[in-house]
C-alpha cells in the first residue's frame, strides 16, 4: 500500500521528490514490551509497546525522567533494552548495533563535528557508508538547497549561529536517507521566536519527505502543533496515544490531563446514571455507562475545558447551567480569562471577546457547558 | 617565539602615546628575554665558530673547525662517534616519545572517564612525582634497575639480559628514565583534549554508521590531534636535549647529544665544538618543529593546530 521505501533495500531517491505517505499501515517501527532500568532504583522504562507508522510525525511527549529520551536512544542503538523487542521494518533490530541501523537523530546539543565544515559533516554519514565521492559531493548540495544553507557549506561549525548548526544537525541526519529520523528535543535550545519558526519549518519538510519522524519533547504546544500522533508517557510506562485533539480533548487519565495544562479538575462525589454530582454542583455528562462504570469510581474526575464554557446571565436555566460569581478577571486581548465561584469550588473559564458585554469581578453569571464537553477521568493512580 | 613579535611591535608611528604606552608593557619581558636567551644565544653562535684555545677557551681566528669535529673529523681523521650519538638522541627521542603516547593516550583518556571526585587525585598522582628533584628521582630509577634488584631478576628469568648485568647502565634504562620523566606533559594536553570532547559526538559518528574504529579515528582522534601535538612537543624537545637521565641510567657509555654539549663545557674543555653541537640541537628542534606544524594542518583537516 505504501509507496515509500520498504526497509529491505531502501533505492535511492531525490530527496525533494519522494512520494508523501498515501496510506499508514505500515508499520516503521514496532517496541513491545521494553524494559530498561539505570540501577535498582531507576525505571526509565516499564513495558513499552508502541507501534509508529511509516510516514508519520510521532511524538514522545512527557516530563523529563519520563523515558522519552532512553527510548529514542534505543531505538538509535545507544542503548540497550534490558528485556523487550524492537523492529524497524519488520526486521528485529534489538541486537543491532546503532551504526547498522537505518535511523538517524539530530541532537539535542546537535553533536556537530567542529573539527571538520559544515560539508564534511553533511557529508560525514554517507562517507562512513561508502558513498561514492561524486554521489556524496551530489546529495550534500542537494540538501544543503533543500534546507536553505548553500552558502555556508565552506564554514566551520562554530562559525554558525544556533539556529542554523540546528539545521545542518537536521541536514546531516536527513541526508543520509533513514527509515525513521529520530529528533531528540532539537529545539529547545533556540529562543521562542525561532523556535516557532523551525516547528513549521520540521513540519513541512517531514511533509515534503514523507519521511517517518520521531519526535522527543517536554512541550505540549509543540508537540500539539507538530504531531500527527502523539504518546504522553510518564514514569517510563505510555499513559496515552492518540491524535493531538484526542489527547487534548479526551486525555485518558489526570496525568494527561495536567500535564496538557487542564486545571479544572473536580472529584466526582457520586453518580446517578449520567448525572455527577461534585463540588459545582450536578452536572450530566454523555457518555454510554459502560465508560462511566470505568471512569466514575473512587478518586475519579469530571474536566472542563475553560474555553467550553460559555458565561450567561443569570436567570437563565437548562442542563449544566450553574449560577456562579466571578471572582477575578484577566483581560488578553482576544480572550479573557475568568476564575469563578460555582458552588462549593473555584472553577477557570475562557472567553472568547466577540465584542460583547464581558461580566465584570462580583458579577452574578449562569456558568453553561455542554454535556458532550465533559469528559470524566478514572483516579489519580500512581501519580 | 614571542620575541620576535616583541620586536615587531613598536613598529607604528602614528599613535605615539599608544606605541609608547605598548613599550613600556612590553619592556621588562624584552629586556628578560633579551639578556637571557638573545644575546646568549648570540654569543653561542659566534662562539661556535671561534677557533679552540688550548685550555678550551674559544678564541680567534673564525674558523669552520668546530662543526668539523662534530661531523666527526678530528686529529686521528674520520670517526663515527659523534654520528652515532646524534643518532642515539633522534632514536631515544622517537622511541621515548612513541612509549610516552602510548601510555599516556588511554590514561588520559581513563581518566577523563573516571568519576569527577576521582579526577583530581589521579592527576595530583600524576603530577606529585614531578615535584622532586629530577636527579633524585633518576637515582631512585638507579636503585630499581641495578643487578640483583626484583625488576633486573625478572629480566634475568626472562632472558633479556644476561645474568648480574642488571638493567643499569644500559640504552633501556635511559628510555624507562625518558619516558618516566615526561609522562605527565603528555597526560595533561591530551587529558584537556579528552575532557573537551562532547560524548554526544562519539554517539552522533556511531549513529551516522561509524563503526567503533572509524568513530575513534574520524570523530574522537581529530580532536585530541591539538593536544598530541602539544604533549609530543613538551616531551620531545625536552628528551632530545636530555642530559640528567642518560649521564645517570646511561652509565656515561650511553651518551645523548645533551652529554656531548655538556662535556665540551665541562671535561672535555671544548667550548666551539659545545656551541656548534647545541646549535645543530637547536637546528634539529625547529626542523622538528616545522615538520610537526605540517603534520598538524593536514591531520587537522586544513585547522590551525597551534603548537
Amino acid at each position: 500500500m505504501s509507496e515509500t521505501s520498504t526497509a529491505s533495500a531502501p533505492p535511492r531517491q531525490d530527496l525533494t521528490n519522494r512520494a508523501p505517505a498515501a496510506a499508514r499501515s505500515a508499520a516503521a517501527i514496532n517496541l513491545e514490551g521494553l524494559h530498561k532500568r539505570f540501577g535498582p532504583d531507576s525505571v526509565a522504562l516499564d513495558g513499552v509497546d508502541l507501534t509508529i507508522h511509516e510516514g508519520e510525525f510521532f511524538t514522545l511527549l512527557g516530563p523529563s525522567g519520563c523515558g522519552k529520551t532512553t527510548l529514542l536512544r534505543i531505538l538509535a542503538g545507544l542503548e540497550s533494552p534490558d528485556a523487550g523487542r524492537l523492529t524497524l521494518g519488520g526486521r528485529d533490530i534489538t541486537q543491532v548495533p546503532a551504526h547498522r541501523r537505518s535511523v538517524n537523530t539530530v541532537f539535542q546539543s546537535y553533536a556537530l563535528f567542529p573539527h571538520l565544515s559544515v560539508r564534511d559533516n553533511l557529508a560525514f554519514g554517507l562517507r562512513m557508508q561508502g558513498v561514492s565521492k561524486a554521489e556524496r559531493d551530489a546529495r550534500v548540495a542537494d540538501i544543503a538547497r533543500f534546507i536553505q544553507l548553500g552558502g555556508l557549506i565552506e564554514r566551520r561549525v562554530d562559525q554558525l549561529s544556533g539556529g542554523q548548526r540546528q539545521r545542518i544537525a537536521l541536514a546531516r541526519a536527513l541526508v543520509c536517507e533513514p527509515n525513521v529520523l529520530l529528533l531528540d528535543e532539537p529545539l529547545s535550545a533556540l529562543d521562542a521566536g525561532l523556535r516557532g519558526q523551525l516547528q513549521v519549518e520540521l513540519k513541512r519538510v517531514q511533509a515534503r519527505l514523507g519521511m517517518t519522524f520521531l519526535f522527543v519533547t517536554h512541550d505540549q504546544q509543540e508537540a500539539m502543533v507538530m504531531s500527527d500522533r502523539i504518546a504522553v508517557l510518564n514514569g517510563g510506562s505510555i499513559q496515552q496515544v492518540g491524535s493531538p485533539k484526542d489527547i487534548y480533548e479526551r486525555p485518558a487519565n489526570a496525568f494527561v490531563a495536567r500535564f496538557m495544562g487542564h486545571d479544572n479538575l473536580f472529584p466526582i462525589l457520586d453518580r446517578d446514571g449520567v448525572r455527577l454530582n461534585t463540588a459545582l454542583g450536578a452536572l450530566t455528562v454523555e457518555a454510554s455507562e459502560a465508560e462511566l462504570s470505568e471512569t466514575s469510581g473512587e478518586g475519579s474526575l469530571l474536566l472542563i475545558r475553560p474555553e467550553t464554557i460559555d458565561l450567561l446571565p443569570p436567570d437563565q436555566a437548562g442542563t449544566n447551567c450553574l449560577p456562579a460569581r466571578v471572582t477575578d478577571c484577566l483581560y488578553r486581548g482576544s480572550q479573557a480569562e475568568y476564575r469563578l465561584d460555582v458552588g462549593d469550588a473555584e472553577l477557570q473559564a475562557m472567553v472568547n471577546n466577540r465584542g460583547w458585554q464581558l461580566p465584570s469581578v462580583g458579577d452574578r453569571v449562569c456558568v453553561s457547558v455542554a454535556a458532550e464537553d465533559l469528559v470524566t477521568l478514572a483516579g489519580e493512580a500512581g501519580t | 617565539m614571542s620575541g620576535a613579535r616583541v620586536a615587531q611591535a613598536p613598529g607604528g608611528r602614528r599613535a605615539l602615546g599608544e606605541t609608547g604606552h605598548l613599550l613600556l608593557t612590553v619592556a621588562p619581558g624584552a629586556l628578560w628575554l633579551l639578556i637571557f636567551l638573545v644575546l646568549p644565544g648570540i654569543y653561542l653562535m659566534s662562539v661556535a665558530f671561534m677557533t679552540n684555545g688550548p685550555y678550551g677557551q674559544p678564541q680567534m681566528p673564525l674558523t669552520l673547525d668546530a662543526f668539523e669535529r662534530l661531523a666527526g673529523y678530528g686529529i686521528l681523521g674520520w670517526s663515527p662517534a659523534n654520528l652515532y650519538t646524534l643518532l642515539r638522541s633522534l632514536t631515544q627521542t622517537l622511541v621515548a616519545t612513541l612509549l610516552v603516547v602510548a601510555i599516556s593516550y588511554p590514561l588520559a583518556y581513563h581518566i577523563s572517564t573516571a568519576k569527577a571526585r576521582w579526577r583530581p587525585v589521579m592527576l595530583l598522582a600524576l603530577v606529585v612525582p614531578s615535584w622532586t628533584n629530577q636527579v633524585i628521582r633518576t637515582f631512585g630509577w638507579m636503585n630499581l634497575l641495578a643487578p640483583g634488584t626484583p625488576l633486573a631478576g625478572l629480566a634475568e628469568s626472562l632472558s633479556l639480559i644476561p645474568p648480574n648485568m642488571g638493567l643499569y647502565p644500559s640504552n633501556i634504562a635511559v628510555t624507562l628514565g625518558l619516558v618516566y620523566n615526561f609522562l605527565p606533559f603528555m597526560v595533561l594536553p591530551l587529558y584537556a583534549a579528552f575532557e573537551k570532547l562532547d560524548i554526544s559526538q562519539v554517539e552522533a559518528a556511531q549513529d551516522l554508521y561509524a563503526s567503533p574504529l572509524r568513530t575513534f579515528w574520524h570523530a574522537v582522534f581529530p580532536q585530541t590531534l591539538p593536544g598530541l601535538l602539544a604533549g609530543v612537543v613538551l616531551v620531545a624537545i625536552p628528551a632530545f636535549g636530555m642530559y640528567v637521565v642518560s649521564e645517570l641510567l646511561g652509565g656515561g657509555k650511553h651518551m645523548l647529544l645533551g652529554n656531548l654539549v655538556a662535556r665540551q663545557f665541562a671535561g672535555g674543555a671544548n667550548w666551539p665544538l659545545g656551541a656548534a653541537g647545541a646549535i645543530l640541537m637547536l637546528l634539529a628542534t625547529f626542523a622538528g618543529l616545522y615538520v610537526m606544524r605540517r603534520m598538524g594542518r593536514r591531520l587537522g583537516g586544513g585547522n590551525e593546530v597551534v603548537i
